[in-house]
């Protein structure tokens, strides 16, 4: 690893300040970012830590009841708070392994919207919203393909935004030897609908399966999803699974997580 | 390079550090403490677990600076002065839940921070939370035995 300067500011503005230098990148848990950077596939002058700044951290109930969460919370962290959002707890508390947990923080998930990651779904299913310093973005247009978001260069996500569901689930295939989804599904029903949103399996990352909501919109249930295919076209093949297989998980664990959220 | 402090198994310690340098290379070459082992480097094998505030972490994805202020710690920290092996290392070596220790000194801190959480953990529970800790030896069932046995759980004798 190259070395650069670390620094850890504690509040938002001089974390900001600091990401101005073009050769500046933040540090969430350093769970994706150290592995990279030992690669040498990304390298900085300066690391701006996040994790030192009180603002960033914890869980608390908005006015309109969504969840809000601290983009420097742990995994870990949100795996407690499941008398909240049972479902997102369950995720988060998936993610990994216990030290992984410990460490690794939700806006650092997101920020990197790896196309196997768990946050991305929950995100998607959800209808989160995702604050920066400066504006607030939907997921619906925070995700812009692998490793690809809408965030401007140096710009931090500094809270997510969750509008709880009534009923909710979370199924992953995990990879066994990543621990990330091979394929992973949230489903989310609200008052006005069903979101499905799917990890894992395509190559512009997390999507939501339309035909999927529709069927579970009317009826919410495993057996609503019998009678529909899902195309395998843009899907990830590797070593660990086709495109076929993965398309075929979509629909298995789509099942299991809607069986997840009414039991 | 910047000057960085914490305690290590109750002493205080300081040092310069450079920016890139991870809390186990601090550990391990800084301080002398090779306890804690580099299975992999990548933030796969566990190996390297040491607990920082309490919580089970890889140093070696986390850099020494990170560690400011506070208190880290390693597996020399889990027995006595005299060397007197704490209860779950000695668990350890009674049911033989180590081949060759490699991945001994990971296993024992993140035993170490489950039973702190969940002091009588069953079985499932002690294996999903030693999901992230690889041992090439054992095939895990002397290590979650152990592991059982430091919780003072009655297990079973084995069998030949
Ligand atoms: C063994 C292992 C298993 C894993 N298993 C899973 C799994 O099952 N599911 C899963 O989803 N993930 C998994 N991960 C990834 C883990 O969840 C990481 O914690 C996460 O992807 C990155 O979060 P971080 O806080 O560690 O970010 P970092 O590694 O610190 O940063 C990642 C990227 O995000 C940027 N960044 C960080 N914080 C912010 C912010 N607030 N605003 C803007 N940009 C930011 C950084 O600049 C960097 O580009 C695993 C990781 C490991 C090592
Ligand atoms: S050496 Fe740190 S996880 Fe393997
Ligand atoms: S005892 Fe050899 S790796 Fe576990």
């Amino acid at each position: 690893m190259y070395d650069f300067e670390l620094l850890r500011p504690n509040t938002i503005e001089a974390a900001t300040k600091a990401l101005l230098d073009e050769d500046a990148q933040a540090l969430g848990g350093g769970q994706t970012l150290i592995p990279t950077m030992k690669q040498r596939l990304a390298q900085a002058d300066t690391l701006v830590s996040l994790t030192s700044i009180p603002a960033l951290q914890g869980v608390c109930i908005g006015d309109d009841g969504a969840v809000c969460i601290g983009a420097a919370t742990t995994h870990a962290q949100v795996a407690k708070m499941a008398g909240v959002y049972p479902a997102l707890a369950a995720l988060a508390g998936q993610i990994g392994d216990p030290a992984v947990r410990n460490r690794g923080t939700i806006g650092g998930s997101l920020a990197n919207n790896d196309p196997s990651a768990c946050y991305p779904a929950a995100a998607l299913a959800s209808d989160a919203a995702i604050l920066t310093p400066e504006r607030r973005i939907d997921a619906a247009d925070f995700f812009q393909g692998m490793f690809a978001t809408d965030l401007e260069e140096g710009e931090i996500i500094i809270e997510v935004q969750f509008p709880v569901p009534l009923r909710a689930g979370y199924v992953k295939f995990a990879q066994p030897a990543s621990r990330f989804a091979l394929v992973g599904v949230f489903v989310a029903q609200f008052l006005d609908g069903v979101r499905v949103a799917v990890t894992g399996a395509s190559e512009d990352g997390v999507f939501r399966w339309s035909a999927a909501e529709a069927a579970l919109s009317s009826e919410f249930s495993a057996k609503a999803l019998y009678d529909l295919t899902l195309s395998s076209e843009d899907f990830i093949s590797d070593l660990h699974g086709s495109a076929d297989y993965r398309a075929h998980l979509v629909k298995v664990m789509t099942g299991r997580a809607v069986t997840h959220a009414v039991s | 390079m910047a000057e960085v402090a914490m305690t290590v198994n109750g002493a205080p310690v300081s040092a310069e550090v450079e920016g890139r340098t991870l809390l186990v290379e601090f550990l391990r070459e800084g301080l002398g403490l090779t306890g804690t082992h580099v299975g992999c480097d990548t933030s796969q094998c566990g190996a390297c677990v040491v607990q920082v505030n309490g919580m089970a972490v890889k140093s070696c994805t986390m850099f020494a600076c990170e560690a400011e202020g506070a208190a880290v710690t390693t597996i020399e920290g889990m027995a006595g002065p005299d060397g007197t092996l704490g209860p779950i290392q000695a668990a350890f070596q009674e049911h033989h839940g180590l081949q060759c220790g490699f991945c001994t000194p990971g296993m024992v801190m993140s035993a170490a921070s489950l039973l702190a959480d969940v002091p009588k953990p069953s079985e499932a529970q002690v294996r999903t939370y030693l999901e992230g800790n690889l041992c090439r030896c054992t095939g895990y069932q002397n290590i979650v035995r152990a592991v059982m046995a430091a919780s003072g759980q009655a297990v079973e004798e084995r069998s030949q």
